[in-house]
């Protein structure tokens, strides 16, 4: 039995060591928001915070998150997080959407240690996440406006 | 080249608007009753069920007594955010608050009518009936509330969800709380509905936030993937090497046995044959279900295509493109034979395109569940009216005992047009008797991808003495969806030899005055044979659009002219280019317009440093009948150590008639433009051993952020019809590249995806 917590509640699992985070997530823990996208960690649907560490939950074995506080979209509450969906309303980001959770928790990694990034640190640190819809410019925009930076 | 959107739509019928108080509302609908009922049947029904079977409405709407506005939706919502779009318009009409609309994307009922989502058409084929439908629950509102203050209803006026008169006024909420008002008006009476003014409107066209944005922020929004029944199964498919003729020799799942949550492999028969060799393993839990499909041993005999690679299809390709018997007219003006005998000199070039994945990020998935007597299919579709026959026959059910629940798709682009996923789930959990949902994995989604066919144009052109273009004769061949999947939406050949396929032909017939045109349009058997074709994001103008517009950049380099200037002497809206009411009002003239605009927007001509250069294509968009006008500029920098092309930025002029949901179409307009830098620059899938051989992103890679250039989009004004938008913004990027490569480098680029 693997013991961690999820979005502030005490979690178990009794699935396989190496059952990926993300299955554990989306259908023993019934929290749908993290999306499964391309299974290798290059999409970054799956991502969530691990420790604060924005991390592809879709390799990550559950084994590896045993006593590890983890944060999925729906418990995303941290200021930047908050600042970060306000923004994304705010220039409708999402097409889909599908991949918008993904985006989000990574740009949330991103403020939480570099609350003023450039242009390029945010190129740099959303490159990882595909948006299949290409609304990647909004993406920036938004980060930058949640960073109370000027608009891209 | 015929229209097919009006023939989809099906509602060219007569058609009738119903109203009826239902319950503690007001239903109302604009569709069709059905033959052999009347409208008074029909509207009893619906005052008792709030619908009724005999009748098909094509706009559906309801208000309660709480004034709350419910606009129903049959269509797909895949990240247009159609919904926020339709539901504008009834309520434009209707003079209600938007804080009281909310919309709701509806199952597959046959009460909602024939089902699509697809075409750019959403918006173009139902503005009108929407506008109709709510201006005529207007004039119901409005009388009501009128003979509810005593008051003359001519006196009376509505807005935001309140109707007033000599300086009383009572809430929609008032008016249908306190009385019966059933009414139904005719075909005649509809058309004569006073529809407001441009000038007069209050939302189309004017700012709002999307419906569904916020439950796409917050991980909320529920797409299909997201769906579970109590007591399913997970289904994990194992596909067979070929699309058709595989059988399955054998099966060993012994080392599957000692999975926990494993529980057993089916072979699945599928009469419908669209699955040929197929099984699933079933599991408890899908991460079981992965286990035991990489643990179980299939032997296939493989189907005849097995070995069949992207050189192949491309070298078929080109075979019939010179074969001059091969396909069908579907353009043939003037005469092109004799233009080549009379000309002076002559050009010729080959295009191709690539295999192209829809990638939708969310993959392929279904649930289904039998229960009392009906077949539950939890699933985004784009069009359910196409999937329901096949589905009956693979259940060998009465379509009517079929629903499919609609979600919100993580992405459509087409693939989501055919619902083939479905049809293991639905199979499995009719072996099963319980439910069963089916999730692809990332590589099998592709490996049963319906992908954009390979193809090959080829373009010959004449001169006359002065240099002139006398005449072009464009001869394409690719796979055809609508062959495969919807074969009579096919339109006959105007050489009376057939058919072909429109989405695998549009794009060919533009709007520059040729005497001499002529295109041949030619199904490529061996990719048909090989793989299900199918319909990708802005469809046939998406490849065929990259050659024409890079041909006619050369022809006017030939003729020694700047391409736009070129293109500008061409567009002379003389004879069939001159255009028709409602849909294409202005013709050629509205597309000149538009290229005009980005061509100053843009600095065309400027001075450029060295290895950098401008490119212009344009576009008109899906179809011929539903004209969007686009004028493109791309400016790209091409390394010459690495070659490696980069793209600065792009401007798009676009004429899509009256614009309704601008935010909503910037959005669109912005991701199918990124799309067409993806499909130039960066996506291209082969053929290898009769599969495609690049299955997930280390290996098929569309566009990231790093490369996304700068954009400078624009709105032609306008309040002419709405035409299509969420896929042409994609067509003139790629050639408008291409040409940029061009002017930056002398190299002419013939293939997509570019490599230099």
């Amino acid at each position: 039995m693997i013991e961690f917590e999820v979005n502030g509640q005490a979690v178990t699992s009794e699935s396989e060591d190496d059952t990926p985070l993300l299955w554990v997530i989306r259908d023993e823990l019934k929290l749908k928001g993290t999306k499964f996208g391309c299974g290798i960690a290059m999409c970054g649907a799956c991502t969530v915070h691990i420790d604060g560490v924005p991390t592809r939950s879709c390799i990550t074995n559950v084994s590896a998150v045993a006593g590890k506080t983890i944060t999925t979209i729906e418990g995303l509450d941290s200021a930047e997080g908050n600042a970060l969906k306000q923004a994304w309303v705010e220039k409708q980001v999402p097409q889909c959407g599908y991949c918008q959770s993904g985006q989000i928790m990574q740009a949330a990694g991103l403020l939480a240690n570099t609350p003023s990034p450039t242009d390029q640190q945010i190129t740099d640190a959303m490159n990882g996440n595909l948006c299949r819809c290409m609304s990647y410019t909004r993406i920036h925009e938004a980060i930058k406006t949640a960073a109370g930076g000027e608009e891209a | 080249m015929a229209m097919r959107a009006k023939d989809l739509q099906g509602n060219i019928t007569r058609r009738s608007f119903l109203a009826t108080s239902a319950g503690a509302g007001l239903v109302m609908g604009l569709g069709v009753v059905l033959p052999g009922c009347s409208r008074d049947e029909a509207v009893e029904e619906m005052a008792v069920d709030g619908a009724s079977l005999k009748f098909s409405p094509s706009v559906w709407f309801e208000v309660d007594g709480n004034g709350k506005v419910l606009v129903n939706i049959a269509k797909a919502e895949m990240g247009q955010h159609v919904g926020t779009a339709l539901a504008r318009v009834v309520a434009d009409e209707l003079g209600a608050n938007w804080d009281d609309v909310r919309i709701d994307h509806v199952d597959s009922d046959p009460k909602w009518g024939y089902m699509v989502t697809g075409g750019s058409w959403s918006v173009f084929t139902t503005f009108t009936m929407l506008s109709q439908a709510g201006a005529a629950g207007r004039t119901i509102l409005r009388d009501a509330g009128a003979a509810l203050l005593g008051a003359n209803a001519e006196d009376a006026t509505v807005e935001n969800g309140i109707v007033s008169a000599n300086g009383e006024s009572v809430s929609f909420a008032d008016i249908v709380r306190k009385g019966d008002i059933s009414r139904t008006f005719t075909d005649e009476e509809l058309g004569a509905m006073p529809v407001k003014p441009a000038s007069e409107r209050t939302m189309i066209g004017k700012p709002t936030r999307a419906l569904d944005i916020e439950a796409k922020v917050g991980g909320g929004a529920v797409y299909g993937l997201d769906v579970e029944l109590d007591g399913m199964v997970y289904a994990h498919p194992l596909i067979p090497p070929t699309r058709y003729g595989s059988t399955i020799r054998s099966i060993d799942d012994t080392a599957a046995k000692d999975i926990r949550g494993y529980i057993q492999t089916l072979v699945l028969e599928d009469p419908s044959e669209v699955l040929q060799g197929w099984a699933v393993v079933i599991a408890e839990n899908y991460p079981a279900a992965m286990r035991a499909a990489a643990a179980v041993v299939v032997d296939w005999e493989a189907g005849p295509t097995a070995d069949v690679s992207e050189a192949d299809l491309i070298a078929e390709g080109n075979r019939l493109v010179n074969d001059k018997a091969s396909g069908v007219l579907a353009v043939d003006d003037g005469d092109v034979a004799a233009a080549r005998a009379d000309a002076s000199s002559m050009h010729s070039a080959k295009y191709t395109t690539s295999t192209a994945l829809h990638f939708t990020l969310e993959p392929a998935n279904a649930l289904v569940e039998f229960r009392d007597g009906k077949c539950h299919i939890h699933s985004g579709n784009q069009w359910q009216s196409l999937i329901l026959p096949t589905l009956a026959t693979a259940l060998q059910m009465e379509e009517t005992d079929i629903v499919i629940h609609q979600y919100y798709l993580g992405g459509g682009f087409g693939r989501r047009l055919w619902g083939d996923p479905m049809i293991p789930a639905a199979l499995a959990a009719k072996q099963l008797g319980k439910p069963v949902k089916i999730v692809f994995q990332r590589a099998d989604d592709s490996r049963f991808d319906c992908c954009r066919s390979a193809s090959v144009a080829r373009l010959d052109a004449s001169f006359d003495a002065d240099g002139n273009v006398t005449g072009i004769e464009h001869a394409m061949a690719s796979g055809w969806p609508t062959l495969a999947m919807a074969p009579g939406f096919m339109p006959d050949a105007v050489d009376g030899n057939g058919k072909f396929d429109p989405f695998a032909t549009n794009g060919s017939d533009h709007w520059y005055t040729l005497a001499n045109h002529r295109v041949r349009s030619i199904n490529n058997d061996l990719a048909q044979r090989t793989f299900l074709p199918g319909w990708l994001r802005a469809v046939g103008p998406g490849w065929i659009t990259w050659g024409l517009e890079s041909f006619i950049d050369e022809l006017a380099l030939i003729s020694g002219k700047d391409p736009i200037e070129f293109r500008l002497s061409m567009l002379d809206a003389a004879g069939k280019n001159a255009g028709s009411a409602p849909n294409a009002v202005g013709g050629a003239t509205r597309l000149a317009a538009a290229i005009e605009d980005v061509r100053d927007r843009s600095g065309w001509g400027q001075v450029l440093p060295e290895n950098e250069g401008m490119g212009f294509a344009a576009s008109y968009g899906q179809e011929r009948n539903m004209p969007t006008w686009i004028g493109c500029v791309a400016h790209v920098a091409v390394d010459p150590e690495s070659n490696k092309v980069t793209v600065k930025k792009i401007w798009q002029s676009i004429d899509c008639g009256t614009v309704v949901h601008p935010e909503g179409a910037m959005a669109q307009a912005e991701g199918a433009t990124l799309w067409g830098v993806s499909l130039a620059l960066h996506e291209g899938a082969n053929f290898a051993n009769g599969e495609v051989a690049e299955r997930n992103l280390d290996a098929y890679t569309p566009l990231r952020m790093a490369d996304v250039p700068e954009l400078d989009l624009r709105f032609m004004e306008s309040t002419e019809h709405p035409t299509g938008l969420g896929e042409p913004p994609l067509i003139a990027v790629q050639p408008a590249i291409g040409n940029a490569i061009f002017a930056a480098t002398g190299k002419r680029v013939r293939d997509l995806p570019i490599k230099l």
